[in-house]
């Protein structure tokens, strides 16, 4: 049977950094043909940033580039050389979807824009993921992932009661832009699939960030309020936290949602006289009195390790989980008994262990086959083979620097 | 023709909380008939989170719950009682996909996984979303949002030494928790795009299948554009431990609230130093490039706040935006609710609901120019749907439902 649900799909990929990357990453690991248009003239700067490879600066030996474009193919293109407009018009041709997360004059600037693909390829399913949106007065501002988080308002639930507005520490704009993307397009493609039709899809990544944040938004609409920040406290349940244990700078996560599992909590720190006191006798008590109650409990759990806490308090029904640091995470043997680790195996960055598909499909599971691509490592394949050009004539366009 | 993308498409959800029912919302506004089975007597435990409306506690006025189940409809069936469950049969053999996040032996002991319905609907596809998958050492345990963000290497980040986070609490701290409930919703985004890859394989293979959906892979994925390769690829176990890579990039307080600076790229800083004037220091060598100002951070955060703090958020927002200087204000709720940009792109959505009133809520997450999405009706009342399922969907009669009502099935 067919292990790729999406084989036989190609994606026309303008995207850089890392909004776009993700919806096509996704795409790629369930089998659609993903061709990356890069160029040395306008170098994606994820390949301009670190971690490297041992420390080695290279651009092919970028660790977040080479994660979030496996299963990706790249050529190299100069889109600000007239030739290579040209050739990426032939390209949009012959492709199923465009992705693109520029600011949005850049491709219609370029004559790639909606309207000029539709031209070319009318059932196209064409989607733009910029930082505001196509319309808008903000919609030519710049914009990243990291930023959006402050501008959202998420930065502002996020954090200490009594500290600075924090920033999660990951560029969340960008997976939660990509994934809502990567929706849309399939989306699309069941509607392409129906009824013939192409369309375009215009994605603000400051709109989907505000769509996963409905607790502070609905609370400011209903009631006027700003949602507090609560470290990593919790609305209702206490204790609720991430509390020191045993080792250097080790932590365990702890949350009790019900009177039974506060009772469990108590005889398994072997405190059972706890369970009785009025202080914590129900739900709201334990919540007015968190702070008294997280002093407690870390008292316990600096005697222990993060994974004893866990191993005994789920043997009673109560969450607890270590809180990793990244040596842990990719030790993890749950993790690992699942399979999620895959060893990635690339030309210039060896071998590395790196994170594997994010989520399981029992009979198109897609696979993680191939290395990120080396910039331009696929021009062969698409220039000759996909778009019939001859070695002479290719070799030709990478003298004049169309293929750069 | 059809408007709606996923007309036709028919989704039933058994769900809880944020992961199922934000992943069906997914479908349901973009036109799949979401059926939504809530347990009669307590329903979705969502209806007893806040914020609700008036500040009034009760079940259809949790705004939390509204915002995540519009366009769907609402049914109470008990899945305890062998009715519940003959019924719950009949709607999977009509149902397209099936989503659920309940901790991976509830189904199981209901005999409801997916080995037992793939034969009552062989073209079913079953999404299980769960913390920790359906196989594997943890798959028993129990974890919320805050255990999810921990497992899946995000929270301890928040422990290191952090410039992004200046002057009140640079020091290591305690792992946080994203604000609201950020793993819950990275789980269902990526259970929405699994679930229909394998809806679109269907036709293809021919057959339904099982999407195993495990938050901490998700949040794992998601995360490991902080931390894996850094581990992998450079043996760092520490961000900033090295001082920062690139600079500036941070948090610095002006007069009057924070501007967050972003400044990755060598451009960024040439008119970020346009903007405040060219001052003399920046042409010394330890500012010389973006990875060199990296090294020297600590340097140069001093003569940056120096200068913010004078300033306000207006003030230099307005003159970034000119300069083509990637900073921004930190806003608050408040500040987005007023956003000019959001008004004009429409982006908030006025629902009227019949029991918690009028209000806006987020809207469409993106603008599909043939399928829009749209909102067609409130979220149910709890077993607000229960007759037009019941009666006119199964066929049964008018008396069986108040027989079915009084015997606790739905």
């Amino acid at each position: 049977m067919e292990k790729f649900a999406l084989k036989g799909i190609r994606v026309a990929d303008f995207s850089l950094i890392w909004a776009g990357p993700y919806l096509t990453m996704l795409l790629a690991y369930m089998g659609a043909e993903v061709i990356k248009v890069e160029s040395m003239a306008h170098l994606d700067i994820v390949r301009r940033s670190p971690p490297w490879a041992d420390n080695i600066f290279g651009i092919d030996r970028a660790g977040y580039f080479n994660t979030y474009n496996r299963n990706k193919l790249s050529i190299s293109l100069d889109l600000h050389h007239a030739k290579g407009v040209e050739i990426a018009k032939r390209l949009i041709a012959i492709s199923d979807i465009l992705v693109e997360n520029f600011t949005p004059r850049v491709m219609p600037s370029l004559g790639l824009g909606y309207e000029d693909a539709k031209e070319l390829r009318p059932d196209i399913i064409y989607i733009s993921l910029s930082g505001y949106g196509a319309t808008g007065p903000l919609r030519n501002d710049i914009c990243y992932g990291g930023p959006q988080m402050y501008q959202s308002g998420l930065a502002s639930i996020t954090g200490y009661p009594d500290g600075d507005p924090a920033a999660l520490p990951v560029f969340y704009g960008d997976p939660v832009g990509g994934l809502h993307g990567a929706f849309a397009v399939l989306a699309a493609l069941r509607h392409r699939s129906t009824t013939g039709e192409g369309q375009y899809i215009d994605l603000s990544q400051w709109e989907t960030l505000l769509a996963v944040m409905p607790e502070a938004i609905m609370e400011y609409t209903l009631n006027g309020r700003l949602r507090p920040r609560m470290g990593a406290g919790d609305d209702i349940m206490a204790p609720h936290g991430c509390y020191r244990c045993k080792g250097e700078i080790k932590f365990v996560a702890i949350a009790v949602a019900s009177d039974e599992e506060w009772r469990a909590l108590c005889q398994a720190m072997g405190m059972p006289e706890l369970a009785a006191d009025d202080r914590f006798s129900d739900r709201f008590r334990r919540w007015k009195n968190q702070d008294e109650l997280d002093e407690i409990l870390e008292e316990w759990t600096q005697n222990h390790t993060p994974y004893e806490v866990m191993e005994r308090l789920q043997r009673v029904g109560v969450a607890a989980t270590p809180s990793l640091n990244v040596q842990e995470f990719v030790e993890e043997p749950h993790l690992i008994a699942r399979g999620f680790w895959v060893e990635d195996d690339h030309p210039e960055a060896g071998k590395r262990i790196l994170p594997g598909l994010p989520f399981k499909l029992s009979k198109t599971p897609g696979q993680i086959c191939r290395h990120a691509p080396l910039l331009g490592g696929d021009n062969d394949y698409v220039y000759g083979e996909l778009l019939g050009m001859a070695p002479q004539e290719i070799q030709g366009l990478v003298e004049e620097k169309v293929f750069y | 023709m059809t408007n709606e993308a996923l007309s036709g498409l028919r989704v039933l959800e058994y769900g809880n909380l944020i992961s199922a029912p934000y992943c069906t919302k997914l479908f349901a506004d973009l036109g799949a008939e979401v059926i939504k089975i809530e347990d009669p007597e307590r329903g979705d435990e969502a209806r007893g989170l806040g914020p609700f409306a008036e500040d009034t506690p009760h079940p259809e006025m949790s705004g939390l719950f509204l915002y995540l189940n519009t366009n769907k409809l609402g049914i109470t069936l008990n899945l305890r009682s062998t009715t519940g469950r003959d019924i719950f049969k009949e709607l999977v053999k009509q149902a397209d996909a099936f989503v659920e996040n309940n901790p991976p032996k509830v189904m199981e002991e209901l005999g409801l996984d997916y080995e037992s319905l793939s034969q009552l609907n062989p073209r079913l596809v079953m999404t299980s979303i769960t913390p920790f998958g359906l196989t594997g050492p943890y798959r028993d345990y129990k974890a919320h949002d805050l255990h999810i963000w921990q497992m899946g290497g995000i929270g301890y980040l928040s422990t290191l030494i952090y410039p992004t986070v200046v002057f009140t609490h640079r020091h290591r701290s305690r792992p946080l928790r994203a604000g609201g409930r950020q793993a819950d919703f990275t789980a269902a985004m990526h259970a929405a795009v699994a679930t229909m890859t394998a809806l679109l394989a269907g036709d293809a293979i021919g057959s339904g299948q099982q999407v195993d959906l495990s938050a901490q892979e998700a949040v794992a994925s998601v995360g490991s554009e902080a931390h894996v390769p850094r581990w992998t690829y450079a043996g760092d176990l520490e961000v900033g431990e090295r001082g920062w890579i690139v600079y500036p990039i941070g948090l610095f307080p002006c007069r009057d609230g924070y501007v967050n600076l972003f400044c990755v790229d060598d451009w960024h800083w040439d008119n970020l130093m346009k903007l405040m004037g060219n001052p003399e220091w920046a042409s010394q060598e330890i500012f010389k490039d973006r990875f060199i100002r990296g090294e020297n951070w600590q340097v140069l955060e001093v003569l940056l706040a120096d200068w913010f703090k004078e300033r306000s958020v207006a003030e230099v927002y307005q003159a970034a935006r000119r300069e083509r200087v990637p900073l921004f204000p930190a806003n608050t709720v408040a500040d987005v609710l007023a956003s000019v940009h959001l008004a004009e792109r429409g982006f908030f959505e006025e629902i009227e609901h019949p029991v918690a009133g009028r209000a806006k809520y987020p809207g469409a997450p993106y603008k599909l120019s043939r399928t829009p999405w749209r909102v067609v009706r409130p979220a149910p009342l709890l077993g607000e749907h229960n007759e037009e399922v019941y009666l006119k969907r199964l066929g049964f009669t008018r008396q069986d439902l108040v027989k079915l009502r009084e015997s606790g099935v739905i």
